[in-house]
């Protein structure tokens, strides 16, 4: 894609954004304000993965944990701004600061220890890895452990309350469109090249000076903080936190989403994310059953459309 | 030590080689489809929970659990050989990231045919009399027997492979195409009945995990996610592709899971204090088995016993 192209891209998504809302109002279906801002969320946490996933080609099955990370500071920090009236804690730059270490910080341990490994290992030791924070929230009474708890008091931002459907759905919309935009700068930037050159040609890498193992380790932890920063939407706008947040099944999700729009496409996710949340809300609407429709088709695409839904609109092979 | 605490002790113990017997009749074809075949296969949980509702399902049926076991892993091998044959096949020469999605996509129909098969509450199995009551092991330390032939039949059946293994002719081709896939394919062996048959193997031994657990944790659906992310960790720490390994880590992590969840919480609580102990102990004796294998990997990224030559 070229520069114009990408501008325009850029031009159509922010005024569909822009649009939806007015939408939604006009025909008295806020429920699908709702379902869009989920989609948003959800997307921006499968731009972070497709870095790492799509640019990078880490098969990581962990990235729910820094999702859910993000979620649990935001559920947490309400829950003592709540019962025990320290304010401070519902404090939404105070929260994003403490998610950015968090999510940084755990990204760097995971990262440091499982990038040791290439392949079928790093898959297997990111999904044991995620196993740990999930347990920990199970295993966290106070805050409602596997049961989760409801979120009563939502992030603020200078005594400004993030709730309300147009409020979050603002939110997540500019979230979501950072979250490109910064992909998209990382990508085109020297440090993106190497990444993606890493997962071309390791060797020619190494041999033209550069680390694979440092770039790859930036990029996981940028990933990792940006699904974070997701994480904090995500419990802000369902004003509830469960470890289900934090399953790795969960994780699995994002690598449908991120492989459903197409590996190492900016807007990809996007797509990705609505095409699995609309089957999923309509096969869900079908029949009480409808896992078996979603495992057929992730199965389906598996087997006939691994590139996605990029597949059927461009026929250029990708290089790997 | 005072008498009674040494034989819960040993009690413990013996839940721990239990538990690690049942981790490694699952990692056991886990580890020979990951190292020979290079392929990724997240269902094999669903295979362990197939095992125990056919076994929980034909005992409760015909009353005769014997025969659910062996009817359970003959159904288990099928199937696995079934879906091997028709999808699975398809995905040994693609990334590991479409083996992902397709075995994901396969827990999800596992989970909801056994739902649309057999509810979502679960179902139980009452064991036969003869097999439902303690033995005495030592004076004063009662076991019950059906967990006690458990180990026993396992600790048989993990012979029964190293033999396969070792010293037969398909044991030789396996342990060849864990080193060398393309090699032993260039000396004209039919490799994909080779993979098939790994492949019918590794699940009729899940099935038989899953059969021998129903009467011990009941079986319910989603019962084979936990039980596969402890199989990947003990492939992870044994080393991919080779069995021994995974008999080894599967008895690890048995012992550490079982003792640290009996453990954690008293010793946390020597050092802190009781209160901390009781809300960190249950959490950090999970995670126990994950720290070691950080460990392990930190130590030798490629696991204890490596099979794999590439």
């Amino acid at each position: 894609m070229n520069r114009v192209e990408n501008r325009l891209a850029g031009i159509v998504l922010v005024l569909t954004l822009a649009v939806i809302p007015a939408i939604a109002f006009a025909f008295d279906a806020i429920f699908a304000l709702t379902f869009a801002t989920r989609i948003l969320i959800l997307a921006a946490a499968a731009v972070s993965l497709n870095l790492i996933l799509g640019y990078g080609g880490l098969l990581s099955l962990c990235h729910s944990t820094f999702l859910g990370l993000g979620a649990y500071v935001v559920g947490i920090g309400g829950y003592h701004a709540y019962n025990d009236e320290i304010a401070w804690m519902a404090d939404g730059f105070v929260q994003l600061c403490a998610i950015l270490v968090l999510s940084a910080g755990a990204a760097a341990i995971i990262g440091v220890i499982s990038l040791r490994t290439r392949g079928m290992y790093f898959l297997m030791i990111t999904l044991a890895f995620g196993q740990i924070l999930y347990l920990a929230a199970i295993g966290a009474y106070q805050y409602g452990g596997d049961e989760g708890m409801t979120i009563f008091q939502p992030s603020t931002f200078a005594g400004f309350a993030l709730q309300g459907r147009f409020v979050m759905y603002a939110a997540a919309a500019i979230f979501f469109c950072v979250s490109v935009l910064v992909v998209e700068r990382l990508t085109r930037s020297r440090f993106g090249l190497v990444l993606q050159a890493s997962r071309m040609n390791e060797a020619r890498v190494c041999a033209l000076g550069y680390d694979p193992m440092r770039v790859r380790l930036v990029a996981f932890i940028i990933s990792g903080v940006m699904a974070g920063m997701a994480g904090f939407l995500l419990a802000n706008n369902a004003e509830f936190v469960s470890p289900i947040d934090l399953h790795w099944t969960r994780s699995a999700d994002l690598v449908i989403m991120v492989v459903l729009g197409g590996l190492g496409i900016g807007l990809g996710p996007l797509f990705g994310t609505a095409l699995l949340l609309i089957v999923e809300e309509l096969a869900s609407g079908m029949s009480p059953h409808w896992p078996i429709i979603v495992g057929v088709m992730v199965l389906l695409v598996a087997l006939f459309m691994p590139r996605g839904l990029a597949g059927l609109v461009s026929s250029e092979k990708r290089h790997d | 030590m005072s008498q009674a605490t040494f034989l819960l002790f040993l009690e413990q113990c013996l839940n721990g080689l239990q538990f690690g017997i049942m981790l490694f009749l699952i990692t056991a074809g886990l580890t020979l489809v990951v190292g020979i075949m290079n392929f990724v296969n997240l269902a094999q949980g669903s295979l362990f929970m197939l095992g125990a509702f056919v076994a929980a399902w034909f005992a409760s049926a015909t009353g005769n659990y014997y025969l659910a076991v062996a009817v359970a892993v003959a159904a288990t091998a099928i199937i696995g050989a079934l879906v091997e044959v028709l999808a699975l096949s398809r995905f040994y020469r693609r990334p590991h990231l479409d083996q992902v999605l397709a075995t994901f996509g396969f827990i999800l129909i596992f989970n909801e045919v056994v739902r649309v098969l057999w509810g979502s509450q679960g179902l139980t199995v009452v064991l036969p009399p003869e097999l439902n009551l303690s033995i005495e092991l030592l004076p004063g330390l009662t076991y019950p027997l059906f967990r006690f032939v458990f180990i026993v039949f396992g600790l048989a059946v993990a012979a029964f492979l190293y033999v396969l293994i070792a010293r037969t002719r398909v044991g030789m081709l396996i342990r060849a195409g864990a080193s060398d896939r393309e090699m032993v394919r260039g000396l004209g062996v039919n490799i994909g009945l080779l993979f098939t048959f790994v492949f019918g193997l590794g699940a009729a031994l899940a099935g038989l995990a899953g059969s021998l657990s129903a009467p011990i944790m009941s079986a319910s659906v989603g019962m084979g996610e936990p039980v596969l992310i402890l199989g990947f960790v003990v492939i992870v720490i044994g080393g991919i592709g080779s069995i021994r390994g995974a008999f080894w880590a599967a008895l690890l992590v048995g012992f550490i899971d079982t003792l640290g969840r009996s453990y954690a919480t008293s010793l946390i609580s020597l050092i802190f204090g009781s209160t901390a102990a009781s809300s960190v102990g249950p959490s950090l004796s999970g995670m126990m088995i994950y720290i070691l294998m950080a460990t392990v990997l930190a130590v030798c990224p490629e696991g204890l016993f490596r099979a794999r030559a590439s």
